[in-house]
């Protein structure tokens, strides 16, 4: 018997959650003397209420979709992928290699090679650790955080030293031909005849994000694949048992979480830079985790978490603008969020399971 | 605190008085009246899900009950949580232990319990206690033993004593002895008795008729929510006491005509196996099962049983080390790089001896794991992606045909009774009509009504003209089920026998390693 509806288990917990959490900051924000009203204005108004505010909106929450996903992928397999970070920044090593180094003559050719790089160096950047957890028991949480750290050394090697054009002071490569460049969202909205989101970085990766969304869907839940995905990560003896190799799904589950999170690039390394730079994934490695467990998992769930998580990236920029309010504390805000969503998701779910058989009880007799 | 001077208080230990509770349109229990006298042993039998481990979760504070009174001693109290439980002088042993693996015994004795914030008082306390309680009660445990290196009888007594140790006038054993070898469970009995003889009062929650008329002194029946019956063990036989529980006739004797063996199925010759650890668990097998016979493997479990599963299973554990030969059907089979997916193409079904942890996915769907391990086999498969509706239909017929209660596909597994959960796994199966079908403790933690039709299918698969290979520790499963008997002992064969020119004596002597002279099974070691 489920011990509350679905709806109160997938909208009313995270709702609740995230009250909290905005409650909480709020405190925060009044005792350093501003206005948390203020402040909710500032974010709902920069980030949501006019087109620039959701361009860029869009744009963070592709971010987030593709690490989301990730984590989501690799959770279902009962692995938790901390490296979407350096899977992200060594699969914009990918793009940029495929983009500076092949001529294209046209962004729709140019696309999906770029995608093949991006997803093939994220899955890469995943094989070593998946590898070694399901070959020599290696904690993957540990190899994943480490692989964080070399990618890092390794592109800021790469940029300073190979990538790096001639004479330039900054460590990151040169421009991609304008022929590589990808269609902005408003580029799209003026070809239809309509102004929008004026020069904000959000693009046509938008779409590619909820298509995967959709194949990771399929993949979890109607393939082969998917099903002793699932099995693996629920109980490892019963894979076993069902003639499933651990090895062979903690491998190919790596792979695909890893080539999602390195898919990431096409958003902000081909998308919006058009260059590759040094810390370009800014941390939606992790924010990604925060996604999947707000989003429960589920393609659906990762694609609101990411469109809130984008909210707060393009809300908390703002604030940082318009008002007196410290942009660390924009980070706060954030962490409080994940923590109440993910960490503290049981603070909330247990009193609203049993608000719901209590009110189960008095409606049964 | 432990032997009250009698006369003083001779209320009964506990009396429930209407006792009722419901989980949404579940009645789980309906209005049960229950009254245990102070000393003595109290059985409460009945299927899985009749309600037993409902009622003693409201007893122990887990639940608190919709109606009805609770009185301990003869004070009504309201039992809260299992704080107040423990207060009224209540302890519970559970069926899965609930102890920290890597603390000692001493440790976890106190946990909960501790005098102060500086452990040491408590643990000079409680060393002292333990002493105590292991002259009295024969429950010795070394007190600084690690959880995790005892054996599951000795992981069950640092439960007693735990309970004992904030003690408990009233001990609630969930199910204790399945888990436990024939001669932990009798040692088990003993403690039992040394705990009644002492004054305290002792209720038992199993399904297993012996246990009641071995050790109970009375014994109350529940059935779907209700206590049917309450009366003294002696009496009453296990005939009346099954028709009771499962409300009608019931075949305790496996009806099956004698077998007609064919040609052999499976043969195993010199099976040897040193585990990753370098202990050597089979020391050379050899066994033949024919088609048309049900072979029994008798012996406590920890002999070589599960490995030997595993291993015709196709999932071996892992770095272990192999030697001899298997073939089924004339065709030898790979002893490595082999797995549990060729296994099954190759014509072996396999029931496994914990369907919780190895046959289902406990999260999954009832209709995904009727599919679980045969989810690769073409008519699944519906181009890239796997055929739901065709699995799901074929779920619904296997659910329909082994009775599986509550008929529902899209029910989480683990919301199943562990009966329902076994004749998911034996559906599964056995309708996959394999040449051999390994089956290990079938009816392990199932209840009376699923034993009987397990048991039945079982035997439909024999004349069927398939070999059947059982694995068992429950002595009257092998004795009833079995064509042929095989006795293991310390990973060999100590002897084959015929059930019915055998004893239980006989085999007995077997499972204890005890060669009869004129075997020389002795001979190669």
């Amino acid at each position: 018997m489920e011990r509350m509806p679905k709806w109160a288990d997938v909208i009313l917990t995270p709702l609740i959650s995230l009250v909290l959490a905005f409650a909480i900051s709020a405190l925060v924000i009044l005792a350093i003397g501003e206005s948390p009203v203020e402040a909710l204005k500032v974010m709902v108004e920069g980030a949501l209420l006019s087109s620039y505010g959701w361009g860029y909106t869009l744009y963070y929450a592709t971010n987030f979709v593709f690490t989301g996903l990730a984590v989501m992928v690799a959770y279902h397999a009962g692995l938790f992928n901390i490296g979407g970070e350096g899977q992200a920044a060594i699969g914009g090593l990918g793009v940029t290699l495929v983009l500076l180094y092949l001529p294209w003559p046209h962004w729709a050719l140019a696309l999906p090679a770029a995608m093949v790089g991006a997803a093939l160096f994220g899955a890469l950047w995943a094989l070593i650790p998946a590898w070694l957890q399901a070959r020599r028991g290696s904690h993957i949480v540990i190899t994943t955080i480490m692989f964080n750290f070399i990618a890092a050394a390794l592109l800021n090697y790469l940029l300073v030293n190979v990538l790096r054009p001639q004479g330039s002071m900054d460590p990151a490569s040169a421009s991609f031909p304008p022929a590589t460049h990808l269609p902005k969202l408003s580029d799209m909205a003026l070809g239809l005849g309509f102004e929008w989101g004026k020069n904000t970085p959000a693009n046509i990766t938008f779409f590619i994000a909820i298509g995967a969304c959709l194949l990771v869907w399929l993949l979890i839940w109607r393939t082969r694949l998917g099903y002793e995905i699932r099995a693996l990560g629920k109980s490892e003896p019963a894979a076993v048992y069902a003639g499933i190799s651990p090895t062979r799904i903690i491998v190919i589950a790596m792979l695909i979480s890893g080539a999602l999170a390195g898919l990431m690039a096409i958003n902000n390394v081909m998308g919006e830079a058009e260059r590759l730079i040094f810390n370009a994934v800014e941390g939606a490695g992790f924010i990604g985790i925060a996604v999947a467990l707000m989003g429960r998992n589920h393609p659906f769930g990762v694609f609101l978490a990411a469109l809130l998580f984008g909210f707060l990236y393009q809300g908390g920029g703002e604030l940082a603008l318009w008002t007196t309010i410290p942009r660390e504390l924009i980070i706060v805000i954030q962490a409080l969020v994940i923590l109440f969503t993910g960490a503290l998701d049981n603070m909330v779910r247990m009193p609203l399971e049993r608000f719901f058989m209590a009110m189960r009880k008095r409606g049964g007799a | 605190m432990t032997a009250r001077s009698g006369a003083e208080n001779m209320a009964p230990a506990i009396e429930l008085r209407g006792i009722s509770k419901a989980f949404g349109p579940v009645q789980a229990n309906k209005g049960i009246d229950l009254l245990v006298p102070r000393g003595t042993i109290h059985g409460i039998i009945g299927e899985n899900g009749a309600g037993k481990s409902t009622l003693m979760s409201i007893l122990y504070g887990f639940y608190r009950p919709d109606s009805g009174e609770i009185l301990i001693g003869g004070k009504p109290i309201a039992i809260t949580d299992s704080l107040t439980a423990i207060r009224a002088g209540i302890g519970m042993v559970f069926q899965h232990f609930k102890l920290v693996q890597n603390f000692t015994v001493l440790e976890n004795i106190i946990l909960g319990a501790e005098d102060g914030p500086m452990l040491r008082t408590s643990l000079g306390r409680a060393r002292a206690e333990l002493k105590r309680l292991a002259e009295e009660y024969e429950l010795q445990v070394d007190p600084d033993a690690l959880i995790e290196e005892l054996s599951v009888g000795h992981q069950q007594r640092v439960e007693i004593l735990k309970a004992l140790y904030r003690q408990a006038d009233i001990l609630i054993l969930d199910e204790p002895t399945g888990v436990l070898t024939p001669a932990e469970a009798d040692h088990l009995f003993r403690i039992l008795r040394g705990l009644r003889d002492e004054g305290k009062t002792i209720i038992l929650i199993t399904h297993k008729l012996r246990e009641i008329m071995e050790i109970t002194d009375n014994v109350s029946v529940m059935r779907r929510g209700e206590m049917v019956a309450s009366v003294k063990t002696a009496e009453t036989n296990p005939t009346a006491l099954a028709e009771l529980m499962v409300g009608r006739k019931v075949l305790l004797r496996v009806d099956k005509a004698p077998a007609r063996p064919g040609a052999p199925v499976l043969e195993v010759r010199d099976l040897r196996m040193v585990d990753a650890d370098g202990v050597e668990r089979l020391r050379g097998i050899d066994l033949s099962i024919r088609a048309g016979e049900i072979v029994g493997i008798a012996g406590v479990a920890g002999n070589g049983q599960t490995q030997l599963l595993e291993i015709l299973g196709g999932y071996p554990e892992p770095g272990a080390k192999l030697a001899g030969e298997i073939t089924l059907k004339g065709q030898p089979l790979a002893l490595k790089g082999s797995d549990a997916r060729a296994r099954r193409r190759a014509g072996i079904g396999h029931v496994p001896e914990d369907r919780q942890v190895e046959g289902l996915i406990m999260d999954f769907t009832a209709w995904e794991n009727v599919a679980f391990g045969y989810h690769d086999a073409p008519e699944f498969q519906n181009g890239l992606m796997m055929d739901n509706a065709a699995i799901r239909a074929d779920a619904v017929g296997k659910i329909e045909r082994f009775d599986v209660r509550p008929p529902n596909p899209d029910l989480a597994s683990k919301n199943f009774s562990g009966g329902n959960q076994q004749k998911i796994v034996v559906a599964r199966e056995v309708e996959r009509n394999p040449d051999l079908l390994l089956i290990g403790q079938p009816t392990r933690g199932v209840d009376i009504g699923a034993i009987e039709f397990i048991h039945k299918r079982i035997v439909a698969l024999r004349d069927a003209g398939k070999a059947v290979l059982l694995v068992s520790v429950e002595l009257d499963e092998i004795m009833s089920l079995s064509d042929r008997i095989a006795v293991m002992f310390d990973g060999r064969i100590m002897g084959e026998r015929l059930p019915e020119q055998t004893t239980a004596g006989d085999l007995g002597c077997l499972m204890a390693g005890v060669a009869p002279s004129d075997q020389d099974a002795e001979a190669g070691a």
